[in-house]
């Protein structure tokens, strides 16, 4: 660790906090239907595409129909893209000549649910890649398929958190805002023309944006490696014991992927989506080339979810209440990177204790290096992995499975508290708007009062509802995640560790599918019929069976009377109610995940200090 | 009968002696399932039963621990007897005062009054709504009704628990009588309106009884939260085994039902409905009736509290506060002449007016015998009262009253008098002049007083955020002095049955929940409209059927406690539930480490890397479950007092409340299992248990 190292994390927490506000105030402004200086240029086009399809933009909605015309819409694209994938390569925009996903010829060779699994990813905001993009994806499935989702899952998150502030702000109404309306503006004010800029200005710093075949290259040093031998037919020879026969071969040219990554890339951040043009994501040159760029997409992620507190603030018109939840997100975002920081910094004692030097010098960065970019260090992977499974981004720039058992328990802790510190574009505020509700209704009654929140009375409609949003979350991980790990043959088996850290790998898997964060612990083979089916399942769970129940809530809210405040009235806009929803948080979190978790990042950490490694 | 029941101890050994057979009927699944986190206590204590049987039956070597798994699954069981105790416990004062009740409701005879004059001897049962009875002094009034002709003294003393009987009357807002009660004096004809078994006194037994006690919304609220957080837990355990297995280190049902027991929120499960029963009954020890849980409830969230002035916020009687003489005359003078004039005036003001001549000039009322003294009683003619002694002429009167008196004897009235007259009644006060012989000398000023302590509470309420509305038949002017003096947020004056609806319906319409205290049949339609409307057992029937509670001593100013007690109420079960949460912490840093104690032991090492956990230094992996379970089930014991007597409660503001209760009950909450499991497992270790 280095001073260096923590001035950068503060400094970065300190733009977010001072993003939140002109993000939130523009948010309120778009959602309010209020012009903005881009009116006179975007206005005309938004009534254009209301006449093409039909949208009276007057017309509002209950909760229910809000939530059947998301739902609608993303039932049909989420099908769009499993179509897609499966045809792309008799599609345009294919230089590298890929076949369908789940075909034959694939990387694959054959089907085992990749296009599903893929397309409720991309739909569910998640971005769980089981794939590898360079060999799977063409161009033209990653533009229309996967870059259109991110947009579309993206503004789908921030336009229900929208409704969902309307919910507590509005009174005695039936309903909520248009999805339609809502979602139009969502891309058209506020997520394209933000993209537009920001895709020119990631190419500035070397991003590229191209159609080109990949292109190849000349190893300055050529390297032999041994692969399997095969015969005349391609069929891998076997030795009399069972075993591969190896052959040694000379690699001699290196294939770089090449495409449209620019375009992909900042809405991949903004959308707190994470699926990588390139497997290696963030942490591959073509999309992250600098400190700068860096620092530029984990602003990114954070950006919507800290901007949409502020919005929270405005249109509820209890501004204090909007930092109240902020700075519930920040303490919380702040003592994860301070362990993942902490531990990362402190590296392996098992290597120290057979003489390697762990130190901070001016030729090496101490610490745990392993399976981290080295352009980033540990400052910054530990920053990034931090933030982008707090958000449920999912991009990632360093190997999470590579992290010490607690510095990797960080990012699968993050995700486990639901998604909601900072959290998903819009998700991340519902959800921990659900959990104010919920730490009001479990508090508010010791002032002596019914609960209420922000003048809302909270009872039992809204209760069932709320603890079923909490309630879905373990069930769809802890289900599969339990049955995965009692199948040697489609679960255990396709791990690459045994004991706690396997255990850790599968629990990651599922919680970052129902979290819909899509980052991957990786050390498991998850292109599999079984992994591919069950997350994909996970994923569309933690999105939809929880949106419902979210939505109902607002409905809810929004028919209620308002009662005015006064000095009876509970507290939400003070510090003790950061704390307490701080509180909240982590116990129904920590009460829900620590058994699992003691059984899989503790007891690694503590066996790696009694000499003992996975 | 109630109010010797007031100070009843809470363990008190009959109540007790009837709870604990009570907890055992209790068991019975279908009831145990109207309590969703009991109710899985009571499945787990049937599985571990089971399962012990079993071992006993057909014991494995090596796994089978007889000692551990009785003492696991008695405690278990002992936690759900103990949750039904708690339960039991607060049914048990209602039913000791429903027993005390039942005996009082004796069977009467009823002289029904037929059409055509004559008179029907029935019992009481016979009785029908519409019925006209004729009761006299002595005799028992068979049912509820209102007084239709006649005045009589009623002893009510086994309902209110008063002794000294009351006047009910035809007409008006006494007209109310109850059944069960006792005519004193005179001849009354009642006309019946309840049905039998439909009577106020049936429904008090009801009520203190708590069978027809209804889970009220924010019970069911709450309840719906225990219930998601228990599936919750569910899941964490259930899962946990394939995770132990996988880990390799299955556990026992034994040891997963103890971690199941010990994670889900029974500390509140156990007392939730011990809890609004015994708001219910704080109630009761009130003298206030409630007719719905629901409406205790909506007491603690009462936003605006509209008062009637008089009798609730002033002493109900004008009094005398000061004299102002005309120039040229002494204040004792007046004084005085005022006192003379009062002597015989046995009106409260008169009274009111002797003894602030007394107070103030040190004149003792005098002795008059010996004097040659005759009266002037008031007159609605003159409106004037006075004396004439040893030939003085004292008067006293309205200022219009004195004014014509003295115009007769074409005395003028001074141009000061009337300056001090309009300006008493500008603020608020009557004015009353004083005039000997023909000749003014000065005004007294009557006020209505505000009644000691309301200023104070009325800031109280202020800072628990409850508006205050006085509601008052004077003109503005005079509301206004009253209401400042008061310290109430606002009034409303001159003040008709229609306004006070509107008013009502104002502060709904904006959000807020309204309470009102009414006798009169035209405050029913308010009554009923307000989410708190208190009626006064002293008002009529109709009052009484449109309130949501009946004040048996009708005193208006309980409608201030009625609101402490469900605030009372709603803070007991939100510091129940947060502590009940906060417990899960530490028991997990119990049973965790106790359950995977061996795994990955290295080389046959006594402990496994997961006792690092083990920060309470628990002995072994049995006495650190055990500890976690008995100090589950013994909080709830523990606890039951709290329940049945309600946190403490202190008028303060909802920011300064909730600090206080998250730091008693949250970080209490953490900290207190910690301490008491190991407590406990010094214990059992130390007696051989475990």
């Amino acid at each position: 660790m280095t001073l260096n190292g923590w001035l950068q994390i503060l400094v970065f927490i300190g733009i977010v906090v001072a993003v939140a506000k002109p993000v939130g105030i523009f948010m309120t402004h778009i959602f309010n239907g209020e012009r903005t200086f881009m009116h006179f240029v975007l206005r005309p086009v938004e009534r254009l595409i209301y006449r093409l399809t039909g949208v009276d933009e007057k017309r509002e909605m209950r909760w229910t129909e809000y939530a059947a015309a998301m739902l609608l819409f993303s039932v049909v694209s989420l099908l769009l893209l499993y179509i897609l994938q499966r045809v792309q390569g008799h599609l345009p925009l294919n230089p590298q000549h890929l076949p369908g996903v789940d075909s034959a010829g694939s990387a694959t060779s054959g089907f085992v649910g990749s296009a599903f699994n893929t397309a409720a990813s991309f739909t569910t905001n998640t971005n769980w890649q089981s794939y590898v993009p360079e060999t799977t994806m063409s161009y033209l499935t990653q533009m229309a398929g996967l870059a259109y989702h991110n947009f579309a899952s993206a503004a789908t998150g921030i336009v229900l958190a929208i409704a969902f502030i309307r919910g507590i702000a509005r009174r005695e109404t039936d309903t909520i805002g248009n999805f339609w309306v809502d979602f139009v503006r969502c891309n058209l004010y506020v997520l394209l023309p933000i993209c537009v800029l920001g895709a020119l200005l990631l190419v500035s710093q070397g991003v590229i944006q191209n159609f080109r075949p990949y292109d190849t290259a000349k190893l300055l040093e050529p390297q032999t490696i041994q692969v399997d031998k095969k015969d005349a037919n391609g069929n891998v020879l076997t030795n009399p014991d069972g075993t591969n026969q190896q052959e040694a071969q000379t690699v001699t040219d290196q294939t770089i992927a090449q495409g449209p990554v620019a375009s992909q890339e900042f809405i991949k951040e903004l959308g707190t989506n994470g699926g990588g043009f390139f497997n290696a994501n963030s942490a591959h040159p073509f999309e992250n080339p600098t400190p700068f760029t860096n620092l530029i997409e984990m602003l990114l992620i954070f950006t919507i979810g800290a901007g949409l507190t502020y919005t929270l603030g405005r249109m509820t018109g209890s501004q204090k209440h909007g930092w109240a939840v902020l700075a519930a997100m920040v303490v919380v975002f702040f003592a994860g990177v301070v362990t993942l920081y902490w531990y990362e910094g402190h590296g392996n004692p098992m290597l120290s204790k057979l003489g390697a030097d762990q130190s901070v010098t001016a030729l090496q960065p101490g610490g745990n290096m392993e399976g981290k970019e080295v352009r980033f260090g540990i400052a910054n992977s530990s920053l990034f992995a931090t933030v982008t499974t707090d958000a449920s981004c999912g991009a990632v720039s360093s190997m999470h499975d590579s992290f010490t058992p607690l510095g990797g328990l960080v990012p699968l802790a993050n995700i486990a508290l639901g998604e909601i510190i900072f959290g998903g574009a819009g998700s991340g505020l519902y959800g921990i708007l659900i959990f104010c509700v919920l730490s009001v209704f479990i508090a508010g009654l010791m002032v002596g009062r019914t609960p209420e929140y922000l003048g809302k009375k909270i009872e039992s409609y809204d209760v069932k509802m709320a603890m079923l949003y909490v309630l879905i979350f373990p069930l769809v991980i802890l289900v599969f995640a339990a049955i995965s790990v009692m199948a040697p043959s489609f679960g255990t088996s396709q791990l690459n560790n045994a004991g706690p850290h396997g255990l850790s790998e599968i629990l990651y898997a599922f919680v970052s599918g129902a979290g819909n964060n899509g980052s991957a612990f990786a050390g498991i083979s998850a292109n599999t019929y079984w992994f591919n089916t069950t997350i994909g399942i996970t994923m569309l769970m933690g999105r939809f069976l929880m949106i419902v129940p979210m939505l109902a809530v607002a409905g809810n809210l929004a028919r209620k009377k308002m009662v005015p405040p006064s000095l009876g009235t509970f507290p939400v806009t003070t510090p003790l109610f950061t704390v307490l929803l701080v509180s909240v948080i982590l116990i129904v979190g920590a009460l829900t995940f620590f058994p699992a978790l003691s059984l899989g990042p503790i007891v690694e950490h503590l066996l790696m200090y009694a000499g003992k490694t996975f | 009968m109630i109010k010797k029941t007031k100070n009843m101890a809470v363990w008190n050994w009959m109540i007790v002696k009837r709870a604990i057979g009570d907890s055992f009927i209790k068991l019975n699944p279908r009831a145990m399932m109207k309590n969703p986190v009991m109710f899985v206590v009571e499945v787990g204590s049937v599985l571990t039963t089971l399962q012990m049987i079993y071992g006993i039956v057909r014991p494995v070597p090596g796994v089978t621990n007889l000692k551990f798994e009785l003492q696991i699954t008695l405690w278990l069981w002992f936690t759900v007897l103990f949750a039904n105790f708690a339960e039991a416990m607060a049914e048990g004062r209602g039913k000791a005062q429903a027993d005390n009740l039942r005996k009082t409701r004796t069977e009467t005879t009823a002289n029904k009054l037929l059409s055509d004059g004559k008179i029907q001897v029935i019992t009481a049962p016979q009785l029908r709504k519409e019925d006209v009875v004729v009761v006299s002094a002595g005799e028992f009034i068979p049912g509820d009704g209102d007084v239709i002709k006649g005045v009589a003294s009623v002893d009510e003393s086994a309902i209110t628990g008063e002794s000294a009987p009351v006047i009910r009357e035809a007409g008006g807002d006494r007209s109310a009588v109850t059944g069960g009660t006792r005519v004193l004096s005179d001849q009354i004809q009642v006309r019946i309106s309840s049905n039998p078994g439909e009577t106020f006194l049936d429904r008090m037994i009801a009520l203190v009884e708590g069978a027809s006690r209804q889970k009220t919304p924010n019970e069911i609220a709450l309840n719906i939260l225990l219930a998601g957080l228990t599936i919750i837990f569910l899941l964490a355990v259930v899962t946990l085994q394939p995770f132990a297995i996988y880990s390799g280190a299955p556990q026992t049902i034994f040891v997963l039902v103890s971690l199941l027991v010990c994670l889900i929120p029974t500390t509140i499960g156990g007392l939730l409905s011990a809890i609004g029963i015994a708001g219910m009954d704080r109630l009761i020890q009130h003298n206030v009736l409630a007719m719905s849980g629901r409406a205790v409830e909506a007491a603690g969230d009462v936003n605006t509290l509209l008062l009637d002035k008089t009798g609730t916020i002033t002493l109900g009687n004008r009094q005398a506060t000061a004299f102002f003489p005309l120039p040229g005359v002494a204040e004792s003078e007046l004084a005085e002449a005022a006192q003379l004039s009062s002597l015989a005036d046995e009106t409260p003001e008169g009274r009111s007016i002797v003894v602030l001549a007394k107070e103030k000039y040190g004149l003792r009322g005098r002795e008059l015998a010996s004097h040659e003294a005759t009266f002037v009683p008031f007159t609605a003619q003159t409106r004037m009262s006075g004396v004439d002694l040893d030939g003085r002429e004292i008067r006293k009167g309205a200022a219009d009253a004195i004014e014509k008196y003295l115009a007769q004897f074409s005395a003028r009235t001074p141009p000061d008098l009337t300056a001090i007259v309009e300006r008493i009644s500008r603020e608020g006060g009557t004015p009353l002049v004083v005039a000997e012989d023909r000749v003014a000398l000065g005004v007294i000023q009557l006020k209505d007083i505000v009644k000691g302590g309301m200023v104070e509470r009325f800031n109280q309420l202020r800072q628990m955020g409850i508006k205050t509305i006085m509601i008052t038949g004077d003109n503005p002017l005079t509301a206004a002095t009253i209401a400042r003096e008061a310290g109430v947020d606002d009034f409303l004056a001159q003040a008709t049955p229609e306004e006070k609806m509107r008013l009502i319906k104002g502060e709904q319409a904006g959000g807020k929940l309204v309470a009102m205290t009414g006798d009169g049949t035209n405050d029913a339609p308010a009554l009923a409209q307000a989410d708190v409307g208190v009626a006064m057992n002293t008002g009529t029937q109709a009052a009484k059927e449109a309130g949501n509670m009946v004040d048996l001593d009708s005193n208006p100013t309980k409608l201030i406690e009625i609101v402490e007690i469900g605030k009372q109420l709603l803070m007991t079960r939100g510091a129940l539930t947060t502590f009940s949460i906060a417990n899960d912490v530490a028991k997990y840093f119990a049973i965790i480490p106790a359950m995977f104690a061996m795994l990955y032991a290295v080389n046959g090492g006594a402990n496994g890397p997961l006792s690092a956990l083990n920060i309470m230094g628990l002995r072994t992996p049995q006495s650190a479950i055990l500890s976690a379970v008995i100090f589950n089930a013994l909080i709830i014991i523990t606890l039951i007092p709290l329940a049945l007597k309600g946190v403490k409660y202190r008028p303060m503001s909802a920011a300064s409340l909730l600090r206080r209760n998250l730091f008693i009950y949250g970080f209490g909450g953490l900290v207190a299992p910690f301490i008491g499991i190991k407590i406990i497992d010094v214990i059992i270790h130390a007696i051989g248990l475990a």
